[in-house]
């Protein structure tokens, strides 16, 4: 008895095992590496994000991960299992969000939940009851017999929310969850995934949005051409990389680069874009009486709190949304 | 790995999950396509309706009269237009809902209606979703065949009770065409009107040499070769067989069978595998 407790304790680890772990994981088309070489875990219950502008090989790392395209090399493992071998499998307890919506638009509205859960080998008696449920999940239980096409952009999101949960997944693959919809659906959005991660949904997700990064996620990764370029969570990776606050100034896009190099001093760090200047500094209003006291007088000016894009900025040079 | 390994009991229940899938996946994929025929029901049964009652009019009957030319001699005796032009059309049918299902709906699948990418994320395999798509045109060719071989009777033009039969052919010829036009369609990235063509250069030329209207023999032999790689041609010539015993060596009614189903698999094979290649980006 003594030895048999001691081996469920033994089980009873305070760190549980990875959901999805990567290492080194490639993705090469002929010359081209979109993804090139990256490690990660995702532990489960966790909130996961992968940061970066388009085309910094966020898709390709999540369909690796979906295990719908296959990895050129590298090693990948999602609960345990190895998707080159057990694809169907890893597939069966993921919900998937791909970055377009890809509904069936000859399907009503609910048949679209119960074909998709049919895929999971689900029964029909229990696909429709869970249609219902998540019908009303998405907000769209008035919208069962309407068409796809029907919906707005916000509607359909929500519907292809709900699909990927039709399988109670384990793990949620959501692909720029929220690009191209309205700030009132994104915070919809927002506030149906948040109710997920507090019933222990493991999320993994790609945004270029900052403030989507900073909203949902735990920890996340910054990638840039394929490779990644700092890991933590949002406030970890403002303190190591960034400032607390940023003072933005303008003074017309003609001038701003003189005066950046006249206030080359001001601040711990300062950045210049086209249309205005970012001075990183502890005391934003500090560094704007600082500017003022030097007879510069910005033409809008604004004190704000370090984001991801600042990190992001600072890591690659570049702005997240070109 | 910085965890601690998943346990035996967690693993073998991620693994249970994919046994379901694995085995009805193909059948999965199938229902959903049925029920997505059924946005478009009330056309495929009207024209599963109308199409033999039109042709076997116009061609059966009004045609007819003018033919006295001899088409052969089945079981019963020297056979009339219509009993030697009804097992062509028949096939025929089937070639053509295949034709419909194999070209539009499988590249919308791909692009504008991206249903196989969804699945794709599913459990289900990229050959399921390829067979299962095959398995749901494939019922409704049978659905089709089954109405048309009821107006066929109703004209009086199966002599033989066999002819039945021709249900099952006419739908073999139709999944070979069909495949065969699937692994091509799945090729098709761009839009630039390539169905119009398979349609114009590729069905229509073997809807008329493939021996329907008239024996192939009358063909010059030069043309005679399209009858012969033409899978419409071997199904018409097995429904003819099986519904009034047209006479011909039981070697070719061997050949006519086994070169349906050849093509029917290496189609079938093939689609599976261009699909498989096309969602594995």
């Amino acid at each position: 008895m003594g030895v048999a407790q001691f081996g469920s304790l033994a089980r009873l680890s305070p760190v549980p095992a990875p959901v999805i772990t990567a290492s080194n994981l490639t993705k090469k088309y002929k010359d081209f590496a979109a993804v090139d070489g990256i490690s990660f875990e995702v532990a489960p219950g966790e909130s996961f994000g992968l940061l970066g502008p388009n085309g910094a090989g966020k898709s390709t790392t999540m369909r690796m991960v979906g295990a719908v395209s296959t990895r050129t090399s590298g090693d990948l493992s999602i609960l345990g299992l190895d998707p080159n071998s057990h694809g169907p499998e890893i597939r069966s307890q993921l919900g998937v969000v791909p970055q377009a919506d890809n509904l069936d638009a000859e399907l009503r509205v609910r048949d679209n939940l119960i074909v998709y859960g049919r895929y999971f080998g689900i029964p029909r008696s229990v696909v429709a009851k869970r249609a219902d449920e998540l019908l009303e999940f998405a907000q769209l239980a008035d919208r069962a017999k309407a068409k796809v096409d029907d919906l707005s952009g916000g509607m359909k999101r929500r519907l292809t929310i709900a699909r990927a949960l039709v399988n109670e997944p384990r793990i949620l693959l959501l692909d720029e969850p929220t690009t191209g919809l309205d700030p009132q659906a994104r915070h919809i959005l927002w506030d149906r995934l948040f109710r997920l991660k507090e019933q222990g949904t493991t999320l993994l997700l790609t945004t270029h949005y900052m403030d989507e990064a900073e909203q949902l996620c735990d920890r996340l990764v910054v990638v840039d051409k394929g490779a990644i370029m700092a890991e933590g969570s949002p406030a970890d990776l403002i303190r190591l990389h960034s400032s607390r606050e940023v003072l933005e100034v303008r003074f017309g896009s003609d001038r701003n680069a003189a005066v950046a190099q006249q206030i080359a001093g001001v601040g711990d760090r300062i950045e210049v874009l086209p249309d205005r200047i970012l001075v990183y500094s502890a005391d934003g209003e500090a560094e704007l009486a600082h500017l003022l006291s030097l007879g510069l007088e910005p033409l809008t000016s604004l004190v704000r709190r370090s984001s991801l894009e600042d990190v992001f900025l600072r890591l690659t040079g570049r702005t997240l949304i070109e | 790995m910085t965890g601690t390994a998943l346990s035996d009991t967690e693993l073998s229940s991620h693994v249970a999950a994919g046994i379901r899938p694995r085995r009805f996946g193909s059948w999965y994929v199938a229902e959903h396509r049925l029920l997505a025929m059924r946005a478009y029901g009330q056309t495929i049964v009207a024209t599963s309706i109308g199409n033999p009652l039109v042709y076997l009019f116009a061609l059966g009957v009004g045609l007819a009269s003018l033919v006295d030319a001899d088409l052969g001699s089945g079981s019963g005796g020297a056979v009339s237009y219509l009993t030697f032009v009804a097992p062509a059309l028949l096939a025929s049918a089937a070639v053509t809902v295949a034709t419909e299902e194999f070209t539009y709906p499988v590249l919308a699948s791909f692009k504008w209606n991206p249903v196989f990418s969804s699945m794709g994320a599913s459990p289900v395999s990229s050959a399921q979703i390829a067979n299962g798509t095959i398995i749901a045109v494939a019922l409704r060719i049978v659905a089709t065949c089954l109405i048309y071989f009821g107006v066929m009777i109703l004209f009086g033009a199966v002599p033989s009770a066999l002819g039945a039969l021709g249900i099952l052919t006419a739908t073999l010829t139709g999944v070979a065409v069909g495949v065969v036009i699937m692994a091509y369609t799945s090729t098709v990235l761009e839009d630039k009107g390539q169905m119009a063509i398979i349609m114009r250069f590729i069905i229509t030329p073997l809807f008329l040499f493939s021996g329907t209207f008239f024996p192939l023999s009358t063909l010059p032999f030069y043309l005679q070769w399209i009858g012969w790689i033409s899978p419409l041609w071997h199904g018409t010539e097995l429904g003819r067989v099986l519904a009034y015993g047209q006479s011909e060596p039981v070697w070719l009614t061997v050949v006519h069978l086994a070169y349906l189903l050849a093509v029917t698999v290496a189609g079938w094979v093939a689609a599976q595998r261009i699909v498989e290649r096309r969602l594995n980006k």
